[in-house]
């Protein structure tokens, strides 16, 4: 009894020692790569209400609507130790309330496997594009870019932004709640 | 093989005992140094958190282990990994950021959604509270191991599977020679 217990416990050690050696080594093998990416993205159609927005205050604040196209291939950024990538578009703009505004508009997972190679038109966003506050009419320069977040195996998380970015103004005037 | 451990046991004199006592001693102090080097280190009260329900799914599942950085300096972006606790309440909570909104003073109020929900974060928040601020938050995700924290999770729901591997390893360090 007293050899089995000897050997489970070095049985035990060595595959505890082997696997976390393992889960070093993938977290070293692409701990250094930069999973850049290009997108293009484009608006078909921009629209802004000023309505109550009831899940937060009920003041009136700008709500932007829009339709984009996305063409972006990740296959790319996909290796042994990428286990999904969240993809996630991002419209950023500067309002005379707030210096800088990052609203998530659409996000998307796609794990390793699934097709990675992105091409939609007129999408409709996942998510409401609220201002905090009425910043959004007339806005000049809303940048839309695509980034992604890498979740690995085991190692370290990563957010990166691709290269291509869409600008874009909203009009001056306020849509009719009713029109669409 | 209880019966030759407890001979040993009465066989050894004060001096080993004392000895026993302080390597015992010196193996909790080390952890702890550990524990506390790495919370100056990132920054972060909390630098190693498990993974506790499955909200942010299928990137990260109940057990799972998420290394922590908190850099003050660094302003809070949209699409990070945060953890954060609501006031009043112990239990961290692992989202998404979703909305960033910063004035030029540098005051910031955001808003999180974990991947696996349907709808944002404000029902989670305190009653009234409808953004998160940078004191909220106990760190950032910056890295990742799968699994291991399930020790934890099993050792906090069956409290008597803790006790019982607290008592044999102190038992096994008071009693073995090495």
């Amino acid at each position: 009894m007293h050899t089995f217990l000897t050997r489970g416990n070095a049985l035990l050690t060595f595959t505890l020692s082997v696997l976390a050696g393992l889960t070093f080594f993938c977290f070293l093998s692409t701990a250094l790569n930069a999973y850049s990416a290009t997108a293009n993205i484009d608006t078909v159609k921009v629209l802004v209400k000023n309505v109550p927005d009831y899940s937060a205050q009920k003041e009136k604040q700008d709500l932007g609507y829009l339709m984009f196209d996305l063409q972006a291939d990740l296959n790319p950024l996909f290796n042994w130790n990428a286990k999904q990538l969240f993809i996630f578009l991002v419209a950023e703009y500067e309002t005379t309330d707030n210096k800088l505004n990052q609203v998530v508009l659409w996000d998307k997972i796609i794990q390793r496997g699934e097709n990675a190679n992105l091409d939609m038109k007129n999408m409709n966003t996942n998510y409401y594009f609220w201002d905090d506050g009425n910043g959004l009419r007339g806005n000049p320069n809303v940048t839309l870019t695509l980034s992604w977040n890498v979740v690995p195996n085991a190692g370290t998380l990563s957010i990166i932004r691709g290269s291509g970015s869409h600008s874009f103004s909203f009009p001056n005037e306020y849509t009719n709640v009713r029109a669409q | 093989m209880l019966g030759s451990m407890l001979e040993e046991f009465q066989r050894m004199n004060k001096r080993q005992f004392f000895y026993q006592v302080l390597s015992f001693g010196m193996i909790v102090s080390s952890a702890l140094m550990i524990w506390k080097g790495l919370m100056v280190v990132t920054g972060s009260e909390s630098p190693i958190v498990v993974v506790l329900s499955g909200s942010m799914e299928p990137a990260f599942h109940r057990g799972d282990l998420l290394f922590l950085t908190n850099p003050t300096d660094e302003p809070i972006r949209v699409g990070e990994i945060v953890v954060f606790k609501i006031e009043g309440r112990d239990i961290p909570i692992v989202h998404r950021v979703l909305k960033v909104h910063e004035k030029g003073n540098g005051t910031t109020k955001f808003l999180t959604k974990g991947d696996n929900n349907r709808v944002d974060d404000r029902g989670l928040y305190a009653p009234g509270q409808l953004w998160l601020t940078p004191r909220d938050v106990v760190g950032r995700a910056k890295g990742f191991l799968p699994y291991v924290g399930m020790v934890t999770i099993m050792m906090n729901e069956y409290p008597k599977l803790k006790y019982a591997v607290l008592a044999c390893l102190g038992l096994y360090v008071l009693i073995h020679r090495e």
